[in-house]
């Protein structure tokens, strides 16, 4: 009997593990499909799609300014911190620079919308579902992906990359202060320290990893707020659930974009 | 001679279950055009599901909904639903609008924004609100306006069905009664369609042509309001009279 039950213990782990994989990749498919909807569903008007870009993109900008700000700081008294070990100061513009635009800023810039944007998002979509009032969008003729994902999708797709170049400028800015205040550079200096080794591509991936991280943020706001269950507790778990979503979500994606364009 | 029309909505076996929990089993119901059906029942016995169901908000396990003779699938329930007004037990105004774009906001699709304010206005006049209510947020007014609000909107494009959910449910027994009187009133000048789900006799007396009893998943009885044998007040099922009666089914009349 315990030689049978041995037997058919790993035949068990083997189901659960294809039952995971069965619910991963019919997850996978359902976003996918979600997405795809979402894109292209009817009833585009440019309103909702200003009002949102307002609300994502315009509204975001003081923390994401803020972030940008003291992280290039941390980041230029890092590099001129370490870099004392192999007399390597000069480069701190360009590294601060660098790291700005590929990954910093895109990245902490993405992670600050997805903590108020996905959570707003999934809030605002999850109460109306509580309320009947996604009901009542359908008992009005209107499709709610179009109402409410699509414009959301699209404002945070095109605010995301504007937030993450305005970012970037920040930063950089805050590697300047600290640059010309407290490690001995000339202002002239430093800028042309931090123009001399960028390449173009290091600015747009940047933006297109926004591009990226806008539709996840979005997608997970939306996503989840769609399924709010029933009442208050079902609207906090949507909530929860979004922005951990959106964050595992872009530095997942963030690793494998940065993979594409870097290696 | 010509056939006589099919009926607006005629449920066929409509089951559905939540997990365990069965909800509805076989349920069978038509409502003829014109007619005011009101779905009575006891808290969570699936009245407010069968609505949802008609609607296409949820899908049934078994069973069909044939509308004006169709089975009606997922087109012809969108097509269909522009004819459709709906109160919900909530209101469900959108909280982000202002009373008159709730009102209007079907109208809005169809006609320019001073148009379609000019008939919101129209509509809330004929639930008893001013023009005063128009640019308030739903979150302004008190239960009672919601609901005369949400009842404009349901009405604001005179549809030919018009669902209820519960209009009363929530409001003090004034405000349920002159509810129940303008739901009664607007069925009768527009000849729309009405399907009530409530468990309020006094709005059931007041509403419904015909009455249904949902009980344990299924149609358990129908009739007329009023008649000299068989009507909701005199028929002798001992469940309808629990139910009309108020009292619990096990007890003595």
């Amino acid at each position: 009997m315990s030689a049978l039950r041995i037997f058919l213990r790993p035949a068990d782990g083997i189901r659960a593990v294809g039952r995971a994989t069965l619910a991963l990749v019919g997850l996978v498919g359902a976003v996918a499909i979600f997405a795809a909807r979402a894109g292209a569903a009817p009833g585009y008007a440019p309103r909702p799609l200003l009002e949102q870009l307002l609300r994502i993109g315009w509204l975001s900008l003081p923390v994401v300014g803020l972030t940008a700000l003291f992280t290039g700081a941390a980041l230029a008294l890092q590099i001129d911190a370490g870099g004392q070990r192999f007399q390597a100061e000069d480069v701190v513009p360009a590294i601060v620079a660098i790291g700005m635009l590929r990954e910093l800023g895109p990245v902490l810039g993405g992670l600050m919308v997805a903590a108020r944007v996905a959570s707003s998002i999934a809030a605002e979509i999850g109460s109306m579902r509580v309320t009947e009032q996604i009901d009542a969008l359908v008992t009005l003729s209107t499709d709610p992906m179009g109402w409410l994902v699509t414009p959301r999708l699209w404002a945070s797709v095109l605010a995301l990359p504007l937030l993450v170049g305005v970012g970037d400028v920040i930063g950089i800015m805050g590697g300047w202060l600290v640059g010309t205040t407290t490690l001995g550079f000339t202002s002239q200096a430093y800028l042309a320290n931090s123009w001399a080794y960028l390449e173009s591509w290091d600015v747009v991936s940047g933006l297109i990893k926004g591009a990226v991280f806008g539709a996840i943020i979005a997608l997970s706001g939306c996503w989840f707020g769609m399924r709010a269950s029933r009442g208050a507790v079902g609207v906090g778990r949507a909530t929860t659930n979004a922005v951990v979503a959106a964050s595992v979500g872009i530095l997942a994606s963030n690793f494998i974009l940065t993979s594409m364009f870097f290696t | 001679m010509s056939a006589a029309a099919p009926p607006v909505i005629e449920i066929r076996g409509l089951a559905k279950s939540f997990g365990a929990n069965k909800v509805l089993d076989g349920v069978d119901l038509s409502v003829a055009r014109g007619e005011s059906l009101v779905v009575i029942g006891g808290s969570g016995s699936g009245k407010s599901v069968l609505l949802r169901l008609v609607l296409g908000l949820e899908i049934p396990d078994r069973g069909e909904v044939v509308l004006h003779g169709t089975p009606a699938d997922a087109r012809l329930r969108a097509r269909f639903m522009q004819d459709f007004g709906m109160l919900f037990q909530s209101g469900a105004l959108f909280d982000s609008l202002p009373v008159w774009r709730n009102v209007g906001f079907r109208l809005l699709r169809e006609m320019p924004a001073a148009k379609a304010r000019e008939r919101a206005i129209a509509s809330l006049s004929r639930v008893g609100l001013g023009p005063e209510v128009a640019d308030r947020m739903p979150a302004d007014l008190s239960g009672g306006m919601r609901k005369r609000v949400a009842l404009a909107r349901a009405i604001a494009t005179d549809p030919a069905v018009l669902f209820f959910d519960e209009p009363t449910a929530g409001l003090d027994p004034q405000r349920a009664t002159a509810i129940s009187q303008l739901i009664r009133g607007i069925v009768s000048q527009t000849g729309a369609t009405a399907v009530t789900i409530t468990h309020d006799m006094r709005s059931v007396r007041t509403i419904a042509d015909r009455v249904a009893l949902l009980d344990s998943g299924r149609i358990r009885w129908q009739g007329p309001v009023q008649a000299p044998a068989g009507g909701l007040d005199s028929d002798p099922d001992p469940v309808l009279r629990a139910f009309v009666e108020g009292r619990p089914l096990d007890a003595a009349p």
